[in-house]
């Protein structure tokens, strides 16, 4: 039987723990729903931004439209990753998933690339940092210090210097890889080529209506919007983990808090039979003396 | 006519107005009842608007889009600083 000192230590530092990760649940419930607020806010301007912009990428599909961004057909073949990870833990497997994903693509999909030391790794998020820094590769910046005050000009900061990575042909393919926001217990780990932009469209897109009067020129507004919409693209992306991120945490901690309640129910269980295991044992003591001195 | 002027992180301005002036590309111009559709870029400027009661609204934007259809306008800012 154990001893009821050891149970009760226990006792007393599992609730301690359950209280830790209750609180956190809620911290992490009222960022989420900070996070889903910003994604909300964006929703409109990138969808409005997605229409214009398809709409004349339909119109102009028999045209050759000059652009920066447009796959190269002659380069260096050099890749550059961005990972998007968090720069906390305790939020479950979210960064794990990423992290892995990350090496899968690097040892398959661009296993050339790696092997010539083509491939560079661009890390937002602590995580991805510490985890990737262990690996071969070459790690050539860090921007975790997005997370303090994630806002559209600072992260257009971003998206701007890897689109001139991009001009300067620096790079040939930009890939990211982050977790997509689904809701708040799933995220949807995606990786999605940044550029080069596909100016060819699905296909489906409605042609922009011809009645309208274009300011300069069709193909101008395109090359104008490019930028911007790359900009929203990595913008939406950072929104959609940090949510995720959030959103991970409270499920992780929701759980957590769960299994210390099911520990906290056993071991007053085997707290309160120890004891009274202990105090029919001292009667049993005493009761037998007396019969002893009887005898 | 109604507008909606939205930038990527919130929503600045939206509501009926009477006339709106905005730095196009080609040239600052005005958009006033039954414009015709038009999709043009900004460049940076003043984006003056005259609101139901005639009384001016104004705000600098650092380029965007607009669109304008059937008497509803989307102005696009990429940033704006209300003065």
């Amino acid at each position: 039987m154990a001893n009821l000192k050891a149970i009760r230590v226990r006792l007393s530092s599992v609730k301690s723990t359950r209280q830790i990760t209750s609180a956190m649940k809620m911290v992490a419930a009222a960022k989420l729903r900070k996070a889903q607020d910003a994604i909300v806010q964006l929703r409109p301007y990138a969808d409005k931004l997605n229409e214009i912009q398809s709409g004349l990428i339909a119109a102009l599909r028999d045209t050759e439209v000059e652009n920066v961004f447009a796959a190269r057909t002659k380069g260096n073949g050099k890749v550059l990753l961005v990972v998007i990870t968090s720069s906390k833990g305790l939020c479950g497997a979210f960064n794990a998933n990423v992290i892995r994903e990350t090496k899968r693509i690097m040892s398959e999909k661009y296993h050339e690339q790696f092997r010539k030391g083509d491939l560079a790794v661009m890390t937002v998020g602590k995580k991805a940092h510490d985890a990737l820094r262990k690996l071969k590769c070459n790690l050539v910046e860090d921007h975790s210090d997005l997370y303090h005050g994630l806002t559209f000009d600072r992260v257009s900061a971003l998206a701007d210097k890897l689109m001139q990575l991009y001009i300067s042909k620096e790079y040939d393919i930009v890939e990211i890889i982050y977790n997509q926001f689904k809701n708040a217990a799933v995220q949807k780990l995606t990786s999605e080529i940044y550029l080069p932009v596909n100016m060819t469209g699905t296909g489906s897109e409605k042609a922009a209506p011809a009645d309208y009067i274009y300011e300069p020129d069709q193909v101008s507004i395109v090359s104008e919007l490019l930028p911007m919409t790359l900009r929203i693209q990595i913008y939406r992306a950072l929104l959609d983990s940090f949510a995720a991120e959030h959103g991970a945490r409270m499920t992780a901690m929701h759980q957590a808090t769960d299994n210390a309640t099911d520990l906290i129910r056993d071991l007053t269980l085997q707290y309160n039979k120890a004891r009274q295991a202990s105090i029919t044992n001292q009667l049993l003591e005493v009761v037998s003396g007396a019969e002893a001195l009887k005898g | 006519m109604k507008i909606e002027i939205i930038t990527p992180d919130k929503s600045i301005y939206s509501g009926e107005i009477r006339s709106v002036r905005v730095p196009g590309r080609k040239g600052s111009f005005q958009v006033l009842k039954d414009h015709a559709p038009i999709i043009s870029t900004l460049d940076a400027g003043p984006v003056v608007i005259a609101d139901e009661q005639g009384a001016e609204v104004r705000f600098d934007i650092t380029g965007g889009v607009i669109e304008v259809k059937k008497n509803m306008i989307i102005l696009l800012a990429d940033s704006v600083t209300r003065s």
